[in-house]
């Protein structure tokens, strides 16, 4: 009988050498006369094991890892293709710890299943969300998602459903769904990890938006970073056209929905959606004035449904177990399960999904094990590069949305980035503000020239130079930074700053 | 047919096919670049006409974003991360040994013509940070001797 053995083809996996193991697996079961079967899964996104490869056996799926391609041979002689003990051996993959643990709902099968395979998403719980939702009403449907308590996962926690009915109720001949795949933060992978892990469910999300608000076309904006994610979504929307999931008369109800991805260009502001949608349009990625809402008048001045990739990678499960499931994870009035991301320098890096309200605190050292280095956590920073840094004394806020705003911080894409003792807060300050110089589209003076400014004055700091001026001058220009900001970018980039003085004063040559 | 004559060729087949599409400026500068390395600068006129665009405002989305290139890349191009998650990892110890090693600073070419080195913010291999791209290749977990390996490889095989 064959032997299925799994080995990621994940980016990160990739990065750490799973190709060479997937060869090397591939030639030395040759070489040894053995039928194998070698599938290539998402990650299941414990990356210090990254390659992590799985064996089946009677009992379950069995892991190794971290394995590099020098490794394959012994472990053939150990007899891993029947579960055998090696040194890299780590049991059954389903009662590691750190993955135990979770409450995967909208990665439920992510790291399990053949991302690019229809007949594996079918058998695994897909699909079913499409079905229920091509027979409700356009208003159930909207309804099952606000029921859920969805918030948009790209950071702002806007109410998905209310979002979807305000497209629903205006009326237009043409209405788009656009997927934010532009993942710019540092220390985010989430939605990399959906695309090239599972494209299925997010091509279901969008379906099942695009049939409860009437929009025919959807657009998937991805980060031209992501060659692998392109790669994947493409093979699956190629496979959901074949088999009547996209394209006219879905499934046989006589509705219409038509999916493209769409390339970014490396600009990180592209992330805000307004940008976004100018970017679709084939302009430079400026920053619109609101209102008009994308959900009156978005993308060709049509009403737009934007949604961040975990957003609507959450859908199917809503409308496959009911609003009142997914909203019976979490806390207040944060709903559901949130994917964090721990990265930086982090023992135990990955993607962890449960539902809201475990505190940072268990996160990094429950789940990350403390720092890589081994040497004292002294910050993180949560929510991409426009998040406030965390010092030890804030490492118990629970994860919920209003808990982060009422310390000034933020949640956004759930992204934790550690640093050790090692870090220089102030040089950390100054980089916020020339990511900002570097990323800005130009619209708005705070940010054009504020970000500018804020280096300089930044590196007056840094060198000691009229520290009595100089830190309310930093002070005040925070100030107009977020309050005459057009968006996100420079109106948040005083959140790391700010943040980074407040706590950590000693590093910009002020006295505690 | 003279160099540049072919070159327009390729611009102008990508011009006609994709100029249809909603928004298609994206997709045509992606085309030529994927084509060509870059976007040559005698190739906006055509763009614009196809797309009944001043060459103005081709010129001002090739220039925004920091994807599209004017001028041809080297070789390969190396994608290095400057992001605070590759900076939690050593990543800033690592960008002085790349630019040192290759003898040139973002946005620079070697003088061989072999290896473009460029930022990035972000790669989402955050967990196996610092990491850095070639091509399609991601690395992750670079050090200065891994990243030596890897240059000293690719140059055997380019």
């Amino acid at each position: 009988m064959s032997i299925t053995i799994y080995v990621p083809c994940d980016s990160s996996a990739l990065s750490m050498g799973a190709e060479r193991v997937a060869k090397a697996i591939t030639q030395e079961a040759a070489k040894r006369g053995l039928d194998i079967k070698l599938v290539r899964n998402g990650s299941r996104g414990m990356y210090w094991l990254e390659p992590l490869v799985e064996v089946v056996t009677a009992n379950g799926r069995v892991a190794y890892g971290p394995v590099q391609a020098s490794d394959v041979s012994g472990l053939f002689d150990a007899g891993f293709t029947e579960g055998g003990a090696h040194a890299l051996s780590l049991g059954l993959t389903e009662e590691l710890a750190y993955f135990k643990k979770q409450q995967r709902l909208t990665f439920a099968r992510i790291g399990k299943t053949d991302p690019i395979s229809l007949v594996d998403y079918v058998e695994n719980g897909g699909y079913r969300g499409l079905k229920n939702a091509l027979a409700m009403a356009h208003a159930d449907i909207v309804k099952a998602v606000t029921d859920s308590g969805l918030r948009g996962r790209g950071g702002a926690a806007f109410p998905t459903g209310i979002k979807w009915n305000t497209v629903l109720n205006t009326a237009s001949l043409q209405k788009y769904i656009i997927c934010n795949a532009d993942e710019g933060d540092s220390g985010t992978f989430s939605d990399r990890m959906v695309m090239e892990g599972d494209p299925f469910v997010l091509i279901e999300g969008m379906t099942i938006a695009g049939v409860a608000v009437d929009a025919t076309q959807g657009y998937i904006y991805l980060r031209v970073e992501y060659p692998h994610a392109f790669d994947a979504l493409n093979a699956a929307i190629a496979t959901a056209y074949q088999e009547g999931y996209l394209g006219e008369n879905i499934q046989g109800s006589g509705l219409t929905f038509n999916l493209e991805v769409r390339l970014g260009a490396g600009a990180y502001v592209c992330g805000e959606e307004t940008s976004l949608m100018e970017s679709l349009e084939g302009k430079r990625g400026l920053v619109r004035f609101k209102p008009p809402l994308p959900a009156i008048s978005g993308l060709f001045g049509q009403p737009t449904v934007v949604n961040n990739v975990i957003s609507l990678a959450s859908v199917p499960v809503i409308l496959d177990k009911g609003g009142a499931y997914y909203r019976d994870f979490g806390m207040g009035r944060s709903r559901g399960t949130l994917p964090v991301q721990l990265a930086g320098n982090i023992k135990h890096p990955g993607l962890v999904e449960l539902g809201f309200g475990l505190t940072l605190r268990e996160l990094l050292y429950d789940f990350g094990g403390g720092s890589a280095s081994g040497r004292p956590i002294k910050a993180v920073q949560v929510g991409g590069p426009l998040g406030a840094y965390l010092p030890e004394a804030q490492f118990d806020t629970p994860l919920d949305y209003e808990a982060f705003t009422a310390n000034w911080t933020v949640l956004g894409h759930g992204g934790i980035v550690v640093f050790d003792d090692t870090v220089n807060m102030a040089k950390m300050a100054r980089y916020s503000m020339e990511f900002c110089k570097i990323e800005s589209c130009g619209k708005c003076t705070p940010c054009r020239i504020g970000s500018t400014r804020g280096v300089e004055v930044m590196d007056d700091i840094i060198n000691g130079r009229n520290l009595d001026k100089n830190i309310p001058l930093l002070r005040d220009l925070c100030d107009t930074l977020l309050n005459g900001s057009l968006c996100a970018l420079g109106g948040m980039t005083p959140y790391p700053v700010l943040s980074a003085l407040n706590h950590f004063p000693e590093d910009f040559g002020i006295n505690a | 047919m003279t160099e540049s004559g072919t070159t327009q060729t390729t611009v102008q087949e990508i011009i006609t096919a994709l100029k249809d599409k909603p928004g298609a400026l994206l997709p045509i500068l992606h085309g030529i670049q994927d084509a060509l390395g870059y976007i040559p600068a005698d190739s906006i006129p055509n763009i614009a006409t196809g797309l009944n665009l001043s060459r103005a405002e081709v010129h001002g989305v090739i220039s925004f974003y920091h994807y599209f290139r004017d001028t041809p890349p080297g070789d390969q191009t190396i994608h290095l991360c400057r992001a605070e998650s590759c900076q939690a990892m050593g990543g800033e110890q690592l960008e002085e040994h790349v630019k040192r090693k290759l003898g040139i600073d973002f946005h620079e070419t070697t003088a061989d013509g072999k290896f473009s080195l460029e930022p990035v913010y972000c790669l989402g291999n955050c967990a196996c940070s610092p990491a850095m791209q070639i091509g399609k290749e991601i690395y992750g977990r670079v050090t200065a001797d891994s990243f030596d390996t890897v240059i000293t490889n690719s140059e055997a095989l380019s």
